[in-house]
C-alpha cells in the first residue's frame, strides 16, 4: 500500500496544472495548445508557468479561432502526438463542432480503424461566475450525445489530477469539462496522487434512502444536500458519474436497486437532457426497481442570466435539491 | 338385462363419487362407516351422487329413503332391493 | 390476484363474438377462470400467447367494432379502432376508472412476499403504495407472507385468503347479530315440493334460503354493495356470493348474479353449475369479480351457528348454521322445531345494528311463507 498519510494542500487548478505538468514531462509528444495557455497563463490560469518550464513548442498560444486550432489539434493527433487543447469555455466550442463531430468523432469509423485520434480537449462549463449567457452554459450532455467521444467531468481533486492522462492513453477523442467554480475548490491531495480510471461512477457518499447522481459543479453542491438530508433522517447515495459518455450505467443502477428512488441533479437544461437519459434507462432497465418516480434538479430554461441572484437561482442549489429530495422519499415522510 | 349384482352396485357407488371426490381411493372406504363422513360429501355433493347413481342404475331414489345409504353396505342392500336383485351370496 | 396465465383460447381470429360469451381459460390463483368478452364484435387478432402469465388489465385480443367492414389497420380511424380484450379485473375495487396507484417497485415486492395488492392501502395523503406499505402489509398479514411454491395454487389460494381475510380484520369494523329462525314450515314446503319431482330436478334447501336471503337484503340495502374508497357503494342488483369450500381445502366465493330476481328452478340450476364448476375448477371471471354481498352455510358440518369475515370490499355476510331439532316456545307452548340460526356479520362504517336486524326479520317473515318465496321472481 502507498503511504496515505502523506497529502498536500492543493486546489483543483494546481491539480489540473500538475496533471499537465505530469504528461508533458512523461511523453514528449504530448503538447498544450489553445488562447492564452502560454504567456498569460490560462484564461483561469490552469497553465500558468508551464511555458517558461516547457518551451513554446509544447505550449503554444493560438489565434482566436477554435476551429482552426481544434482542427489543428486533430491533424496533430492523426499523426502520431498526443495534443491537449484547451478551448476557453465550452460556449466557444460550438464554433470548433465541425471538427469535433465531424471530424474527431468520425474518423476512427470512416477509416475502419486505420486511425486513432488521442487528443484531449479541454474546457470550462458551467455558470455561476457571473459571466453571463454567452459565457456560461453547460454543453457536456449535448456533447454526450456524440458517438466516437468521450465526455468526463472531473468533480475533484483526485480526478482533476488523475483523468488527463488516462485521457491521452484513450485512442479516441475525450473531451474534459471543467466546472468553473471548481477551479479554486481546495482541499487534501495524495501526494504521489497519479492517473485514475475513466470508466466507471464512483459513489461519493453511502446511503439508503435514495439515489442522488450528479457530476461535474454540481457535485459538491448535492454532497451538501446530502448533509442536510442526513440531519433530517434521511440517508442519500450521491453518485459521481465522472464520464458521462459512455455512462456507467451497472453503478447508478446498482445504488438504485439498493435505495429504489433517484434524484438526477445536472446544470444543464432539462429539455434533452443527461438528466434525461439517465432517467430514460433506468426507466428502461430498472423500472421494477422504482418506488417513487425519478426526479430532477436541473438548469432553469433560460439563458443563464447575469446578474447573481438570477444566475443562482437558474441552476441547481443545496436547498432546491434537498426540497427534491424529500419530496421524493416524500411518499412516507 | 338382468339385475345388477352386489359387485355392479358398489361400483356404480365407485363411480358416482369418483366424479365428485376423485382424489377418494375406493380402498378406503370403509363399508360399514357413514359415507358422507369418509369422503367428505356436502347435500350438493350427495345430491350429485343420487343423480349419478340414477344415470347408471335408471332408478329416482326418493328424499325420505336417503337415510338408507347411511353407509355403504346400506346402500348396496338398498340398491339391490330397488333394483330388484338378490341380497343373497353375500 | 394480479396476474392470470392463459391456458386456452376458445375463440381464433374472424370468430364473431358476442358479449357474455367465454372467449379464454386463465388459470390464476383462484383457479382456472372462464374469461367472458365485454364487447360484441369480430376478433380481429388474439394478442396473448396461451401459456403466458399475463398481468391483470393487460390486452389479451383484439376485437374488430361490428364485423361489417374489415378496415386495414394502417388506415383505421381511431374512432373504429380495436376494442381492446383485457384480462380480467377481480373486483370493483381495481376497476379501471379508480386504478390504484402503486410503485413498480412496490408491485414486485408484493409478488415477492405474496401480498394481495387489493388488500394493501397506502398510508399516506397521495395514496401511492409503495415498498414500504407492501412491507407492512406483509407483517401483518404473517401467513401470506410466507411465500409458496409458484405454480401452486392451493396455495396461493390460500394466500389469496389471508390477504383478503387479514384485511377484513385490520379494516373492517365488524358488528355481529344472530337469530332464530324455525324453518319447519319451509322444510315441509320443500319435502312436499321435492316428493313432485324427479331426482334431477330437486331443490337443496339451501335454494329456497338463497332466495330469501337476497330478497331480505333488498330491503336494507346498506348490506349489499361495496366500501370502496372511504365511501358506501350500494348495488342494486344482488350478486349473491356463494362461500364454496374446495376439496381438500380452499375457498371460493363467486356470485350467482341477481339471486333476488331469479326462481327456485333458477337459482338451483346457478348453484349446481357453480359448484360443478367450482369443484372443476372453472370459474368465469365475471362471477369472482362482482358479489355484492356473501352467504356461507356451515350447517353441513353440524356447527349451530357462523360468525361470518366480511370478503372486502363487501360490507355483510350472512351466515346460516345447521337446521336442528330444537325445543320452541310458541304461545305457551312448547313444540319440536326444526330451527336455523341466522347470523350477520356488517361493516359497521356503512350501516348500524339496528338495519342489520331488520335484515335478519325479513329474513324470518320470508322464511315463514316458502310458497311465495317459490314464486317471487
Amino acid at each position: 500500500m502507498n503511504d496515505a498519510a502523506a497529502t498536500v494542500r492543493t486546489t483543483y487548478r494546481e491539480a489540473l496544472r500538475a496533471a499537465l505538468r505530469d504528461a508533458l514531462t512523461r511523453d514528449e509528444r504530448v503538447f498544450l495548445m489553445g488562447e492564452d495557455v502560454g504567456r498569460y497563463g490560462g484564461t483561469y490560469a490552469v497553465s500558468k508557468g508551464l511555458l517558461a518550464e516547457f518551451g513554446d513548442e509544447r505550449v503554444r498560444d493560438t489565434p482566436l479561432s477554435e476551429s482552426g486550432f481544434v482542427g489543428a489539434g486533430i491533424g496533430a493527433a492523426l499523426n502520431g502526438m498526443l495534443p491537449v487543447v484547451e478551448v476557453m469555455t465550452c460556449n466557444f466550442s460550438l464554433l470548433a463542432l465541425d471538427q469535433i463531430v465531424n471530424n474527431a468523432a468520425t474518423l476512427r469509423h470512416m477509416s475502419g480503424g486505420q486511425f486513432s485520434i488521442p487528443l484531449v480537449i479541454r474546457m470550462a462549463t458551467g455558470a455561476g461566475r457571473q459571466l453571463a449567457a454567452q459565457h456560461s452554459h453547460s454543453f457536456e450532455g449535448w456533447y454526450a450525445h456524440i458517438p466516437g467521444i468521450r465526455i468526463v467531468t472531473p468533480a475533484t481533486l483526485e480526478d482533476a489530477r488523475g483523468m488527463l492522462w488516462t485521457a491521452l492513453m484513450d485512442p479516441d477523442p475525450v473531451i474534459m469539462f471543467e466546472n468553473a467554480l471548481l477551479y479554486n475548490l481546495e482541499g487534501e491531495l495524495a501526494a504521489d496522487a497519479g492517473p485514475v480510471d475513466i470508466n466507471r461512477a464512483v459513489v461519493r457518499r453511502a446511503g439508503q434512502d435514495l439515489t442522488l447522481v450528479t457530476y461535474g459543479g454540481s457535485l459538491g453542491k448535492t454532497l451538501a444536500a446530502a448533509e442536510v438530508l442526513a440531519a433530517q433522517g434521511v440517508q442519500a447515495e450521491v453518485i459521481d458519474l465522472r464520464t458521462l459518455r459512455p455512462l456507467d450505467m451497472p453503478t447508478v443502477l446498482g445504488s438504485l436497486a439498493k435505495t429504489h428512488r433517484m434524484v438526477i441533479v445536472d446544470e444543464g437544461w432539462k429539455s434533452g437532457s443527461l438528466a434525461a437519459e439517465i432517467m430514460a434507462r433506468v426507466m428502461e432497465e430498472a423500472f421494477f426497481d422504482l418506488d417513487a418516480p425519478v426526479a430532477r434538479v436541473c438548469g432553469v430554461e433560460v439563458p443563464i442570466p447575469y446578474p447573481k441572484h438570477l444566475e443562482e437561482a437558474a441552476i441547481p442549489q443545496v436547498a432546491g435539491i434537498v426540497a427534491t429530495a424529500l419530496r421524493t422519499v416524500g411518499h412516507h415522510a | 338385462m338382468s339385475a345388477p349384482d352386489r359387485q355392479q352396485l358398489q361400483a356404480a357407488i365407485f363411480d358416482a363419487i369418483g366424479a365428485i371426490a376423485p382424489e377418494v381411493d375406493p380402498a378406503d372406504i370403509r363399508p360399514d362407516q357413514p359415507l358422507r363422513q369418509q369422503v367428505d360429501l356436502d347435500s350438493f355433493d350427495f345430491l350429485n351422487v343420487i343423480i349419478r347413481l340414477h344415470e347408471i342404475l335408471g332408478i329416482d331414489i326418493p328424499e325420505s329413503d336417503y337415510g338408507e345409504l347411511l353407509t355403504l353396505d346400506r346402500a348396496v342392500d338398498y340398491l339391490l332391493r330397488r333394483c330388484g336383485g338378490s341380497t343373497a351370496g353375500k | 390476484m394480479e396476474a392470470g396465465t392463459l391456458v386456452e383460447w376458445r375463440i381464433k381470429p374472424g370468430d364473431a363474438v358476442t358479449r357474455g360469451q367465454v372467449v379464454a381459460v386463465v388459470e390464476t390463483q383462484k383457479g382456472a377462470i372462464d374469461v367472458e368478452i365485454w364487447d360484441s364484435g369480430i376478433v380481429d387478432r388474439l394478442v396473448a400467447r396461451p401459456g403466458a402469465k399475463i398481468p391483470v388489465g393487460e390486452v389479451l385480443a383484439l376485437l374488430r367494432g361490428d364485423g361489417k367492414t374489415a378496415a386495414p389497420p394502417a388506415t383505421t380511424p381511431s374512432a373504429i379502432a380495436p376494442t381492446a380484450v383485457t384480462a380480467p379485473v377481480p373486483s370493483a375495487a381495481q376497476s379501471a376508472a379508480d386504478r390504484q396507484k402503486i410503485s413498480p417497485s412496490a408491485r414486485r415486492l408484493a409478488q415477492e412476499l405474496g401480498v394481495d395488492l387489493a388488500t394493501v392501502q397506502a398510508q399516506t395523503a397521495d395514496g401511492v403504495i409503495s415498498r414500504a406499505d407492501i412491507e407492512r402489509a406483509a407483517a401483518t398479514a404473517k401467513p401470506a407472507a410466507v411465500a409458496p411454491a409458484a405454480g401452486d395454487w392451493r396455495a396461493q389460494m390460500r394466500k389469496a385468503i389471508a390477504a383478503a381475510m387479514a384485511r377484513a380484520k385490520r379494516e373492517i369494523p365488524h358488528y355481529y347479530l344472530a337469530t332464530d329462525i324455525d324453518v319447519t314450515p319451509l322444510l315441509a314446503w320443500l319435502a312436499a315440493e321435492n316428493a313432485k319431482r324427479s331426482v334431477v330436478e330437486r331443490l337443496l334447501p339451501a335454494v329456497p334460503l338463497m332466495k330469501a336471503v337476497a330478497l331480505a337484503l333488498r330491503e336494507v340495502p346498506e348490506l349489499n354493495g361495496f366500501w370502496i374508497d372511504g365511501a358506501f357503494r350500494p348495488s342494486s342488483a344482488v350478486h349473491l356470493g356463494m362461500a364454496i369450500a374446495m376439496r381438500g381445502g380452499g375457498l371460493v366465493a363467486p356470485a350467482i348474479h341477481d339471486a333476488d330476481r331469479k326462481t327456485c328452478d333458477e337459482l338451483m340450476a346457478a348453484l349446481r353449475d357453480l359448484i360443478t364448476r367450482v369443484r372443476g375448477g372453472r370459474l368465469r371471471s365475471s362471477e369472482m369479480a362482482d358479489p355484492t354481498v356473501t352467504l356461507t352455510s356451515l350447517g353441513e358440518q353440524g356447527v349451530a351457528q357462523v360468525f361470518g369475515v366480511i370478503y372486502p370490499p363487501q360490507v355483510a355476510i350472512v351466515g346460516l348454521g345447521r337446521i336442528r331439532e330444537r325445543p320452541w316456545v310458541t304461545a305457551g307452548t312448547v313444540a319440536v322445531r326444526q330451527v336455523l340460526t341466522a347470523s350477520l356479520a356488517a361493516d359497521h362504517r356503512v350501516s348500524d345494528g339496528h338495519r342489520g336486524a331488520l335484515f335478519l326479520a325479513a329474513l324470518d317473515r320470508l322464511l315463514q311463507a316458502p310458497e311465495t318465496l317459490a314464486e317471487k321472481a
